[in-house]
């Protein structure tokens, strides 16, 4: 579904990602790990098209993403969330979903000031969508809140609710579990697993191994910014070379 | 009935309070719904002042134009000229980070006031144009020109306010505060930023320069003096601070609030009855004011009189 070919990208004469090639399959939660600095989050930027790679292709669903800018990548089917929970601070948890749909007609001056009736109509639609969700996450007491107000766990659900509001196909989430207690990464898992047997595809980041190996499989490692190995849960915990690459020897 | 005195200058006091609004609502969607630093206000202003003037003026050999054409025409040929401009500064510099837009514009702003400055073929220099015609002028006496003048200006400050209010309140303004939130987290979500930053700065421009042609048909006379960053970009940041960025009837308040603050120290300095050594200063004594009314909002209530209020839905 998603192909990484030989891409590269260097930052002022450091490689942060060197002539990494890997595959995500449709339906996996695929796994990212790797030791800090192995260029995980930066094939994520690279991916959602935040950075152009120097060098290589991204091919998603047999075209090729590389050079898009990001609302394109997102126009695509792909969406990523970010590594510190990124939350529209003076907007409500309800706004923050109702953001989410693409092609809203509302979003266009034309359609406000000439279509005023279409663009309430989806808008209700939207509002509707959006409480439904918030309902699944249990975070409907909190719809009027700013987001600026809730828990890092709260947020962590916010972006899960995000991500259940979009139609994208292909999810990245950038270490979705950091900061979340046992309790409610348990919930995150089951979100994640339940969205997963809907149809979407995951590649996600994380550093939680427990979590890792739980829920994802495959499991791909990144180390000095090149795919190091690739395997399922089990076999990659046994893997010598996984283990030097985080111990650095 | 007779307008007197007080009425009378009420009245230049609700015109320009008018015209204050205006630019602060268009500086509202600017900074306090989309976050876009535009320090160059007075430049848009200027340019829209300017257009209105050549268009609609009797033929001169002072300056470009003598169009003769209507008010309307010329308050129309404001708001595009204005926002052509805003365009044009937009492409360069709306893909990097919030600072830039600031130097640009500030610089941008202070381009177009040298142009008028020095390009005497097109302005007639620091001289200025002159004989600026009114709607009906000719026709009504003086006061009641000025009661006429104040309706035109509430209304095309109503149709900025319910503009604005309108969009804002639907997806489009959505998409724009989340811009101001978070860039990233928009263009992450599928918004083309650049794109909406655009319309926003053209917008905003567009009704800056509208302000600035009701501005010259209202005074009948501009000057390069009049657009320095002092009157129509500083003191349009201080109205929108005191009233409340991100909310439009904050704008409008702040407007009327600080226009009347700095208007009302001209009677203080008259009940002063200062030696005229202080009075040639009075002008320090505005600053002075309005900067401690600043600092004393930005400490005592930094949301404005009227904060952005938040946005729920039944």
């Amino acid at each position: 579904m998603l192909e990484i070919k030989n891409v590269e990208k260097e930052f002022g004469g450091i490689k942060a990602v060197h002539d990494c090639s890997l595959a995500v399959r449709e339906g996996t939660i695929t796994g990212l790990i790797g030791p800090n600095g192995a260029g995980k989050t930066t094939l994520f930027n690279i991916i959602s098209g935040f950075y152009r790679p120097d060098r290589g292709e991204i091919i998603y669903r047999g075209e090729r993403i590389d050079g898009l800018r990001p609302h394109e990548v997102y126009h695509r089917g792909i969406m990523r969330t970010f590594q510190i929970t990124r939350e529209l601070q003076k907007m409500t948890v309800l706004e923050n979903l109702m953001l989410i749909p693409k092609n809203q007609k509302g979003e266009k001056l034309r359609h406000i000031f000439f279509d005023p009736g279409g663009v309430r109509r989806q808008e209700n639609e939207i509002k509707e969508k959006a409480l439904a969700v918030l309902e699944f996450v249990e975070l409907i007491s909190l719809r009027d809140e700013y987001a600026a107000n809730l828990s890092t766990g709260q947020k962590k659900l916010l972006e899960i609710a995000r991500v259940l509001m979009s139609d994208a196909d292909m999810v990245l989430l950038d270490e979705p579990g950091a900061g979340v207690n046992k309790t409610l990464l348990g919930k995150l898992a089951d979100n994640i697993r339940r969205l997963s047997a809907g149809g979407r595809t995951f590649f996600l980041i994380e550093h939680d191994m427990d979590l890792v190996m739980s829920l994802c499989d495959p499991v791909i490692v990144m180390s000095e910014g090149t795919k190091l190995t690739e395997g399922r849960p089990e076999d990659i915990r046994k893997d010598m070379r996984v283990l030097d690459a985080y111990l650095g020897v | 009935m007779v307008i007197g005195g007080l009425e009378g200058y009420l009245i230049v006091f609700l015109v320009m309070s008018g015209i204050f609004a205006i630019l602060t609502l268009g500086l509202n969607l600017q900074w306090g719904i989309t976050g876009l630093f535009n320090i160059g206000i007075a430049g848009f202003f200027a340019v829209g002042a300017y257009t209105s003037a050549i268009i609609t003026t009797v033929q001169s050999p002072d300056h470009l134009g003598g169009y003769g054409m209507p008010f309307i025409t010329g308050i129309l040929g404001a708001g595009a000229l204005s926002g052509m401009i805003a365009w044009l500064v937009g492409i360069p510099t709306l893909r990097l980070k919030g600072d830039y837009l600031a130097i640009a514009t500030i610089g941008i702003a202070e381009t177009i006031r040298l142009i008028f400055t020095n390009e005497s073929w097109l302005s007639n220099g620091t001289r200025g144009i002159t004989g600026i015609p009114g709607p009906l002028r000719e026709v009504l006496p003086h006061y009641y020109y000025n009661l006429f003048y104040l309706l035109i200006t509430a209304a095309f400050a109503g149709l900025a306010f319910l503009f604005i209010e309108r969009a804002l309140h639907s997806p489009w303004g959505r998409v724009l505060r989340t811009i101001r939130e978070d860039e990233m987290m928009a263009a992450a979500t599928g918004k083309d930023v650049f794109h909406f930053k655009m319309q926003c700065l053209v917008t905003g421009a567009v009704i800056m320069g509208v302000a600035g042609g009701l501005y010259a048909h209202f005074i009948g006379f501009i000057s390069p003096e009049v657009f320095k960053p002092m009157q129509f970009t500083f003191l349009i940041w201080v109205m929108l601070i005191v009233g409340g960025a991100g909310n439009n009837k904050g704008a409008v308040l702040g407007a009327v609030a600080v226009w009347g603050l700095w208007t009302g120290t001209e009677f203080l300095i008259d009940a002063l009855e200062l030696s005229t050594d202080y009075q040639t200063k009075a002008g320090a004594l505005r600053i002075i004011t309005i900067s401690i009314a600043l600092e004393l909002i930005l400490l005592l209530r930094p949301e404005g009189l009227l904060g952005e209020t938040k946005k729920t839905f039944d």
